[in-house]
């Protein structure tokens, strides 16, 4: 939105990703993030066999170590699972699974949330009291106890022998769900702020309805935390997924995710097959550490307050 | 201050009957408690019999009252999955998932706050940039991860201690088994306890950190200071009585957390406690054992909140005042 005063204070064409360059760790966290999220799209497509399809394995080559142990094949770099799986390609095809579970799950908790964050600081009265008890409420149950009690439930509504694609929509509803709390706080703490400024008012003098101001006047000046928030969410998301998954009581074993893979690979573990279980776990580690700076710097530099300061 | 607890205990009540009424809902309508229950071949007298037990017939209203009336008196009706009724199951997994959440307890209040006042303390030293770096591990592993890296390290690779269940149990009386007795329940308890303690002691440890670091440059830290209180009287004796009241609140209300990483627990050490409980029964769809394990939660979760509500207005009179 340009208006004509921004012109005075000009800044550089990406002020964000100058901004993100200054700060080494965190332009580390940002290649390695952005490079799994791109790998997990974009080479499942590519691979000409998609190693959970029936046959799509060569079962004969089950359990080969990783490639500096005695009995490693160059060809599978990181070894193979229980079904003759190549490691990094099942890792990959677990983390596109759980991406599109954390984003999903992302985007609901943000929809729902920052319109009753929207809704309660704009209105007020009474529908502000009950929105925010009810979060109140909501925030003694985090997310993973939450999705645990919602997808247990709802795991009983359809039996055990639920399909793949029900399972998905439980899970990433049930951790969706859980997260609406935090949006609507920060969304409605800001309108309060905002509601009162002068452009509200002008907006409204000029007639706009209440829904147009509040979506179209005030939801861009609180994007912001929005963001930051739904970037660590994307970490606790997916940390949720695969929890869940490794409780049994998430993503079936059929569909590889990281919690899935993770709890195939636990069953190896005594057994002394380290690697099936040990990967997918360091790849959710580095993951959600990734995440989690992303989101620590993000949450600096979108701070009005400290940019005003550089 | 009887207004205001009596408005929070009405609200405990309220919420205590909403959840039974999701508990009451859950078991009234999923599952065929006669097809669960029956033998296959069971006659029309035995099917009768147990619709006379279970109220089957009668009335939604009349069955919730009867079900409340059975949970006062501590009754949830029968498993689905192994015939037993649902109290007899939870009190047989009770004692385990008590002893590992005491003994992981007693590990949260040693280290983390032995650990959170030495960096609070000494907070420029390298060793409490250590541990700070350290908790940061804790904060992001998540516990099932960690769980397993512990198994992987000292049970299969080192062989020191068991990966699985509780060890040898000893009986105390008719209703309760314990670990603490043998020496293998004590091993057994090791690497579960430590993964359940690790998130609440990084959480207790940086609260208890921050605390003192505020504290410290408070007025009357610089008041004591200047009327040359030793320094071990102002940090052990006034400061840190100040900041543990917060602290103690706030780990108070990661309870849902700690319900949550206990379920994980159990399950990647294969230990015996109602979270297992629960996981086995939403894989078996087993609803009065799911309903009753949900209530029970929520009962726990209501007393420990209500405790801590009540516990404001005694550390700051001003909650009073804002009219609840």
């Amino acid at each position: 939105m340009a208006s004509p005063t921004t012109g005075a204070f000009r800044q550089p064409r990406f002020p964000l990703l100058a901004q993100l360059l200054r700060s080494p760790g965190s332009a580390a966290a940002a290649v390695v993030a952005i490079g799994l999220i791109a790998a997990a799209f974009l080479v499942p497509p590519l691979m000409a066999q998609d190693p959970f399809a029936p046959g799509g394995a060569a079962i004969w080559e089950a359990f080969t170590p990783p490639v500096w142990m005695d009995g490693g094949s160059s060809t599978y770099l990181l070894g193979t699972d229980n079904q003759g799986r190549d490691m990094v390609a099942s890792m990959l095809f677990g983390l596109r699974t759980s991406l599109v579970v954390g984003f999903l799950a992302v985007g609901i908790g943000l929809v729902l949330g920052v319109t009753l964050g929207l809704v309660a600081g704009f209105v007020g009265g009474v529908v502000d009291a009950v929105i925010m008890r009810l979060a109140d409420i909501q925030l003694a149950y985090p997310a993973l106890l939450l999705a645990m009690i919602i997808s247990g439930a709802a795991g009983t509504v359809t039996g055990p022998q639920r399909s793949v694609s029900a399972a998905i929509t439980i899970v990433v509803v049930s951790i969706g769900v859980s997260f609406w709390v935090q949006y609507a706080r920060t969304v409605r703490s800001s309108v309060l702020v905002e509601r009162d400024q002068d452009y509200v008012a002008a907006a409204r003098i000029t007639g706009r309805s209440s829904v147009a101001i509040m979506f179209t006047h005030i939801l861009p000046n609180v994007m912001g935390p929005v963001l930051v928030i739904a970037t660590i969410n994307l970490a606790i998301a997916i940390i949720t997924e695969a929890t869940l998954s490794f409780l049994g009581i998430g993503i079936p074993l059929t569909q590889p995710s990281l919690g899935t893979i993770i709890r195939n690979g636990n069953s190896y573990l005594q057994s002394g097959e380290w690697w099936i279980v040990v990967w997918p776990c360091l790849l959710l580690i580095v993951f959600v550490i990734a995440i989690n700076v992303l989101g620590d710097w993000m949450r600096d530099a979108l701070n009005p307050r400290l940019k005003r300061r550089g | 201050m009887i207004l205001y607890s009596l408005s929070r205990l009405a609200q405990a009540l309220i919420v205590l009957v909403c959840i039974s009424l999701i508990g009451f809902l859950l078991v009234s309508n999923l599952g065929d408690p006669l097809a669960t229950l029956l033998p296959s071949d069971a006659t029309q007298a035995q099917r009768d019999q147990l619709i006379q037990a279970l109220n089957l017939n009668a009335g939604v209203v009349e069955r919730f009252g009867l079900f409340l009336n059975d949970m006062v008196h501590g009754s949830f009706g029968i498993s689905y999955r192994t015939h037993e009724p649902v109290s007899t199951l939870i009190a047989q997994r009770l004692p385990a998932t008590v002893e590992l959440a005491l003994v992981s307890l007693a590990i949260t209040v040693v280290l983390g706050v032995s650990g959170g006042v030495y960096c609070g303390v000494h907070a420029k030293s390298p060793v409490a940039k250590a541990i700070m770096f350290f908790s940061l591990a804790g904060v992001t592993l998540p516990t099932f991860v960690l769980g397993i890296l512990l198994i992987l390290v000292f049970s299969v690779n080192l062989g020191w201690l068991p990966s699985f269940g509780r060890g040898n149990v000893v009986a105390l009386g008719d209703w309760w088994t314990t670990g603490f007795l043998t020496a293998s329940g004590w091993r057994a308890l090791v690497l579960p306890s430590i993964t359940l303690a690790m998130f609440q002691v990084t959480f207790v440890l940086r609260m208890i950190r921050s605390q003192l670091l505020e504290i410290g440059q408070t007025d009357f830290v610089r008041f004591a200071r200047a009327r040359g209180l030793p320094p071990r009287s102002i940090w052990y004796v006034h400061a840190l009585k100040n900041a543990l009241v917060p602290v103690v609140t706030i780990t108070g209300l990661q309870l849902g957390n700690i319900i949550a990483f206990s379920v994980v627990t159990e399950s990647v050490f294969a230990w015996p406690g109602l979270g297992l409980l629960f996981l086995q029964s939403i894989q078996s769809a087993d609803v009065p054992v799911i309903s009753a394990y949900l209530i029970l939660i929520g009962v726990i979760f209501i007393v420990i909140n209500l405790l801590v509500e009540l516990s404001y207005p005694l550390l700051d009179p001003r909650v009073l005042r804002r009219g609840t």
